[in-house]
């Protein structure tokens, strides 16, 4: 949709841009809070707000993370060879892998020939050819209707679509047609081997064009299945799925983790499970659930929580599959805490922790302590000065966390 | 590539390209912008705005005489015969299953009559091509063996339905046939044959996929994506467009300014015929021709077939709140695709007057016996309501149909249960 001469530097510039946009959010963060205090003696400076993935404890940085990891030990890679890659490199190696194992497999979208605005294509082309690795046109519904039509011939197709934001002119192919192959047709014909890659969610700078998370959309059509990796091994593991899972699935990935998180991935080929949650902090007091980055900024709350409320503890619930998702290990959760926090950065109403909302209170009525909070992006579009109010930050989230808590 | 401001010279022109002239004074020089590389440049301001009409391809005039006997159909009695007869089939099933559907006996209807013609396609293509219908393409259908039967049974929903009573009647299917399931979006289909020929260029197998669809589709994004992705990748396709005249009541006029689909297909870099879509001879040679053009060369070629929907566009229409009776009965008479093709069976004394009477009497005798079999059936069980949504049942999926038949068992009544067939 948008020129590539523009979305190039714009990509380009993440990975280069990254740790800057960092160093002056918290520049800004500790600016705005101390000047805030300076004014207002009632107003308490913000401690302990790291501002993202950079931070976070909850990557597998090192070999021995990676040997301890309960999923990556029981699917029997823990011990073998790990690498060193971000995000990008682990998609990049999750493609490599399943175009080795399946020669109907292939690649394509916009600019993906020579490694995509993102990189994430990067020396397939040369490794497995033109005729697998292919350039199309500019037209995502045509980018849709072309991976349907080779799913629907068996073969497997992996069609990456440039941003999120512009898979609209593909929602017919991918709703009505892609979702509904194999139930219209009685399991004669199916799209099973279709996936769509996609760039999603803020980084900072896109404004309304390059920042949107539209899994919500797509999570209500029965027949898709909706993925958003957190990390580079959770990204492998789950694209690797989501190509070979026997249903059409969409992987959002966050674009901001594809250079700034960087984890030690399993070289070996390995898939985690699609609608199957992941606790990735055990707690007692409250459930806090996420996806993608949005994981981040929830795991600093949770931490400044813990902190100023000594004695808390909160379980901190990974969804990654949006749709369909795992509802029962999220209500296990609840049964234990009574309390339930669910973000998204997409916006609020009618978004997915709606969804999760109605159905905890259906599941855990008797045991809930407070109202479900949700900590949402805003019911506008995505703004670009403005994206800090946007964003359903670590702050939000704290404030979230501690009202579901002190109700 | 040309070097800069290099003059041309012979090895660099084109073979055939007439405007190069080395003794020409006014020898043009190619431009070197990357996006049309085979211009040159002008000094006369002027617009292109119309090229001459893309003439229509034509084997016999509408009395069924072949008009060049180098065209004369290369086919075997037995094939035009089977052809003729799925014709005189087609109509008869269209007139029960029309009648049926007014009397409210099924639910939705869409008739082929005016087209019947789309049968010549059929023909000339190979059983392991792929088609991609729009909806009004059950004489390809018939004529790759679907049976009165398997028609039926779709069109009543009932158990042995192959798309299990999910979709409105006429939504077809069958991977046994390679005739991939009508949806009802249109042009959808356009992209998905594109890539589905793709992946068959890939095998290497010399098959190509076949898709079906009308002048009014062509307006949607999904033509225009289909055809570039196509003719850019290389996708043995033939893309066949039934210019019938109106997409429901909005007629081609009114769809496009053009010269019809057929120039477009030249814009995208295709190789493109237009036919006589009533010329049964016509459509098959054309699609004979862009198949072997398709597979031969992995690319992708557009027919335009030019007819008249004499039916309306469905049992949900009525269409003569938008054109005059007049003129469709002009129609069935002037230029009838059933007409010319008898004309031309019994000019080579391969029909006689009377065959027909007996074609249509057992084809209605078959129609109304498979119709009332179909008709007694049972709906397919209601577990087919929740699978095949995912390629296994989902836990949320598990517990609707847990809830759905427990209300089912309280209310069977009002979900009439007993119209469905049980769970084995």
């Amino acid at each position: 949709m948008a020129p590539v001469h523009r979305l190039l530097p714009l990509a380009q510039s993440l990975g280069r841009t990254r740790a800057s946009i960092q160093r002056t959010t918290r520049q800004q963060a500790k600016h705005r809070y101390s000047s805030a205090a300076a004014d207002s003696a009632s107003v308490e400076p913000i401690r302990g707000l790291d501002l993202g993935v950079a931070h976070s404890k909850l990557l597998l940085r090192t070999v021995a993370s990676v040997r301890s990891n309960p999923e990556l030990r029981a699917l029997g890679v823990s011990e073998g060879e790990t690498r060193k890659m971000n995000m990008c490199q682990a998609i990049n190696d999750a493609m490599r892998q399943a175009l080795a194992t399946d020669d109907t497999a292939v690649v394509f979208g916009e600019d993906v020939a020579f490694g995509g605005v993102f990189r994430c294509s990067v020396g397939l082309a040369e490794e497995f050819g033109r005729e697998r690795i292919f350039n199309t046109p500019l037209t995502e519904q045509g980018i849709a209707g072309f991976g349907i039509g080779m799913a629907s011939m068996g073969h497997t197709a992996v069609a990456e679509i440039q941003f999120a934001d512009y898979v609209f002119p593909a929602f017919d192919q991918i709703v009505n047609e892609a979702a509904k192959y194999r139930y219209r047709s009685g399991a004669q014909f199916d799209v099973g081997g279709l996936t769509f890659r996609t760039p999603c969610a803020a980084v900072g700078h896109g404004g309304l064009y390059h920042s949107q998370s539209p899994e919500a959309l797509f999570a209500h059509v029965p027949g898709l299945k909706v993925v958003v990796p957190r990390s580079p091994v959770q990204a492998k593991g789950l694209l690797l799925a989501a190509i070979r899972d026997r249903n059409p699935t969409l992987v959002f990935e966050p674009k901001i983790l594809y250079r700034s998180a960087v984890e030690q991935v399993p070289v070996a080929d390995y898939e985690l499970p699609l609608s199957k949650a992941e606790i990735l902090r055990p707690g007692k007091d409250v459930t806090v659930v996420g996806y993608g980055a949005q994981i981040y900024a929830l795991e600093n709350a949770v931490q400044m929580v813990e902190r100023d409320m000594p004695g808390v503890t909160c379980e901190l619930i990974d969804l990654r599959t949006v749709a369909p998702y795992d509802a029962e290990t999220v209500a296990q959760s609840v049964m234990k805490t009574g309390r339930l926090v669910v973000a998204h950065e997409a916006p609020r109403t009618m978004g997915f922790a709606a969804e999760l909302a109605a159905e905890m209170q259906e599941r855990c009525f008797l045991r809930l302590e407070s109202p479900v909070q949700r900590v949402c992006g805003l019911d506008v579009p995505h703004p670009l000065v403005f994206e800090r109010f946007y964003m359903p930050c670590a702050v939000r989230t704290y404030e979230a966390i501690k009202k579901a808590l002190v109700y | 590539m040309l070097g800069k401001a290099q003059p041309l010279t012979r090895a660099m022109r084109p073979v055939g390209a007439s405007w190069v002239s080395t003794s020409s004074k006014t020898q043009r020089k190619k431009v070197m912008f990357p996006g049309a590389l085979n211009s040159v440049y002008t000094h006369d301001l002027r617009f292109a705005s119309s090229v001459e009409s893309i003439p229509t391809y034509q084997v016999m005039d509408t009395d069924g005489n072949v008009l060049d006997t180098a065209n004369e159909p290369q086919v075997t009695r037995e094939e035009a015969q089977q052809m003729y007869r799925n014709m005189l089939v087609l109509n008869a099933m269209d007139q029960v299953l029309y009648e049926a559907q007014r009397q409210g006996r099924i639910s939705f209807y869409m008739t082929s009559f005016g087209e019947e013609a789309l049968i010549g396609s059929a023909a000339a293509l190979d059983s392991s091509d792929v088609v991609f219908g729009q909806y009004r393409e059950a004489g390809v259908l018939l004529h790759r063996g679907f049976t009165i039967e398997q028609f039926m049974n779709q069109c009543y929903s009932n158990e042995r339905d192959l798309g299990k009573g999910r979709q409105m009647p006429v939504h077809y299917g069958t991977r046994e046939l390679n005739f991939q399931t009508i949806s009802s979006p249109l042009a959808t289909q356009i992209p998905q044959a594109a890539g589905a020929a793709y992946a068959l260029r890939r095998e290497g197998k010399k098959r190509c996929s076949v898709c079906y669809f009308g002048e009014g589709a062509a307006s949607e994004g999904d033509f225009h994506a289909g055809l570039n992705m196509a003719a850019t990748l290389g996708c043995p396709v033939i893309f066949y467009c039934r210019n019938n005249g109106y997409a429901i009541s909005t007629p081609a006029v009114e769809q496009y300014r053009g010269d019809g689909i057929a120039s477009r297909g030249i814009g995208y870099g295709i190789d493109t015929i237009r036919v006589d879509g009533n010329d049964v001879w016509a459509v098959y040679a054309a699609t004979r021709a862009a198949r072997q053009l398709a597979v031969e060369h992995s690319r992708p070629v557009l027919i335009e077939a030019m007819t008249y929907r004499v039916s309306h566009h469905s049992t949900s229409d009525d269409s003569s709140a938008y054109r005059s009776r007049k003129e469709v009965e002009d129609w069935t008479t002037r230029d009838n695709p059933v007409a010319r093709m008898r004309a031309w069976l019994e000019r080579r004394g391969w029909w006689a007057a009377g065959d027909d009477a007996e074609v249509i009497k057992a084809a209605k005798t078959e129609v109304l016996r498979a119709f009332a079999a179909a008709e007694r059936l049972k709906k397919p069980a209601v577990r087919n309501l929740f699978e095949d949504v995912y390629d296994q049942l989902t836990p949320e999926l598990e517990r609707e149909r847990s809830e759905i038949e427990a209300l089912a068992r309280k209310y069977p009544d009002y979900y009439q249960v007993n119209d469905f067939a049980r769970d084995n």
